[in-house]
């Protein structure tokens, strides 16, 4: 996967794309695709993308991150053929399609030492809030609670502060994360810490021995199991997004991601394939 | 061809007019790059600047880009306070380790030393900061939660700019003519005398000028500092509460950031190289007294 995340490199994709006889019937031996959007989703379309390239030799797919919204944007503008965007599409955005192509939840993740075995929703947002500091409140032992939030722009954090009916400017934080993995490693190293990451992203790194658990949610337990069967109520769809209906190589390419042959692609990056559910 | 017979009083030959000229080229190229960035970092940050006047980015409630608040105060009291006890921690260490080596310690050790300083200098910053999250920020959390603080980033710091410090003291203190200390120690003077009223004020041009290289690795650093100091945007009240470096905002924020975020996101930048350049000038001042 590259990262190109300026302005100017995706107009230069553009340029390319323009460039290399896209569109042009019957000059197969040069097509390419671009897509840009989420970096959840990314690391999974450049492997699609790859096996999509030997089974359809000449074509060219150019994976790029940078961000849900980034995604929609270079969509609208033709800057990309393809879009990713880790959430739903909001009601302004009705003038793209959405291809779902795999699930993905988050969790509360707490170090494995915390007593604490479940906390209500109303719980989560007051210790968020600042309401609640202390562990001992909520049947833990006497221990300041250290608060680990996401980064602003982040599609885990818009998640999050969607489910729980909160604003960014209304959480406490004790620490802020860019990445998943430090989010697991910074809960790794204090026995008092909350946060949340992806599930998928979570439960491989408790199965290789780091020190968290991941909390139920509503009574629901938090595993890539509850996200396929939809019941966890803190899910995302991974959405592949085109402006009206894809066409040409951007049809083919959506058609083989939500395929099976794919399907252990997404469940090696933890996710829950859209069509199983 | 007529301006370099004003500039140069003898006849210079060839070699010299080529030399002359690629010496101006080079120069040329490295102050247009520097033009360049502040150029791109302008025109970068124009889109939020226009609407939003400059006095928003350091009056606003506080830094939420998503809500339209945009206050850069937090983050630049966050830089000035991890660079400087970096700074306050690595300087008399550093100045210290570079005497122990040249005045103190017996040959071998002092090589040995020497070599261990250099491998300290190349160390990669992620290493540092892979090192500070998982085993400096537990060890602080024992004292005081949350542990991710301005001291984890100032004691990463120190260990990051330590080598570059003593690197250059030492070279200024070896660059001290033997005839000053020879002239010492004939004159009597205790070792210590010796360092301290000859060694140190002959070098301290030289000491200056690593300290300032120091302080501005320490205000520019990124990753290592974005994974210790818990990027909580806020005026640290103690050496124990988490903050944001203007760096590690940029580097946390950039890969998400749209429109009027991203745009804030490059007045940060702007910040940062007026930060720099404003210290550099400090330097270069204190340079020039130093010689008059």
């Amino acid at each position: 996967m590259r990262t190109l995340p300026s302005t100017q490199s995706l107009l230069f994709a553009a340029a390319l794309l323009l460039g290399s006889g896209w569109g042009q019937p019957g000059h197969a031996a040069s097509q390419k695709l671009v897509l840009t959007g989420a970096s959840t989703i990314a690391p999974l379309v450049s492997e699609i993308a790859r096996r999509f390239e030997s089974r359809y030799p000449g074509t060219r797919i150019d994976v790029q991150s940078g961000g849900s919204s980034r995604g929609i944007n270079d969509v609208r503008n033709g800057t990309a053929g393809i879009g990713m965007v880790s959430r739903s599409l909001k009601p302004e955005e009705n003038d793209l399609r959405a291809h779902t192509i795999a699930w993905d939840g988050v969790g509360v993740i707490l170090h494995a030492s915390n007593p604490v075995a479940a906390l209500s929703q109303q719980q989560i947002r007051d210790i968020y809030t600042g309401g609640i500091d202390n562990w001992k409140t909520v049947g833990g032992k006497d221990a300041p609670i250290t608060v680990v939030n996401k980064a602003d722009g982040r599609s885990t954090l818009e998640l999050f502060l969607n489910y729980f009916k909160l604003k960014n400017s209304d959480i406490k934080p004790h620490v802020i994360i860019g990445e998943n993995s430090q989010g697991i490693k910074t809960v790794t190293g204090n026995q008092n810490a909350i946060g949340y990451v992806s599930i998928g992203a979570a439960e491989y790194e408790a199965r290789q021995g780091a020190a968290i658990k991941l909390l139920p949610l509503d009574g629901i337990a938090a595993t890539t199991m509850s996200v396929r069967d939809g019941t966890f109520p803190l899910s995302r769809p991974l959405n592949l997004v085109t402006r009206g209906a894809p066409e040409g190589l951007a049809r083919e390419f959506i058609e083989f991601a939500r395929s099976v042959p794919v399907h252990d692609l997404v469940e090696a990056h933890y996710f829950v394939p859209a069509g199983v559910r | 061809m007529t301006l370099w017979r004003h500039t140069i009083s003898s006849r210079p030959g060839y070699a010299d007019t080529l030399t002359l000229w690629l010496s101006r080229g080079a120069a040329g190229v490295a102050a247009a790059v520097v033009l360049f960035i502040l150029l791109f970092l302008a025109a970068e940050s124009w889109p939020v600047l226009r609407h939003i006047p400059l006095l928003h980015f350091f009056t606003d409630a506080s830094w939420h880009p998503g809500e339209g608040m945009y206050n850069l105060a937090p983050m630049l009291s966050g830089t000035l306070y991890a660079a400087a006890g970096a700074l306050l921690l690595a300087a008399p260490l550093g100045i210290a380790s570079s005497l122990f080596i040249l005045y103190y310690a017996p040959p071998g050790i002092a090589h040995g030393y020497l070599r261990l300083v250099e491998l300290l200098a190349g160390i990669p910053s992620v290493v540092y900061g892979f090192w500070g999250l998982t085993t400096l920020v537990p060890l602080i959390n024992q004292v005081h939660p949350p542990g991710a603080s301005v001291l984890a980033g100032v004691l990463i710091l120190t260990l990051m700019i330590l080598p570059t410090i003593a690197l250059t003291a030492h070279a200024a203190l070896s660059a001290v003519p033997g005839e000053y200390i020879r002239g010492a120690v004939a004159l009597g003077m205790s070792r210590w005398g010796l360092i301290l009223g000859v060694a140190l004020p002959a070098a301290k041009t030289g000491i200056a000028a690593g300290i300032t290289l120091a302080a501005g690795r320490a205000i520019g650093e990124t990753m290592a500092v974005l994974m210790v100091t818990g990027n909580v945007v806020q005026y640290a009240g103690s050496p124990f509460d988490p903050v944001r470096t203007l760096a590690a905002n940029i580097a946390l924020e950039m890969p998400y950031a749209m429109g009027d975020h991203r745009a804030a996101l490059f007045v940060s930048a702007f910040v940062l190289m007026l930060l720099v350049m404003m210290l550099w000038g400090l330097g270069a001042g204190q340079g020039e007294s130093n010689d008059g």
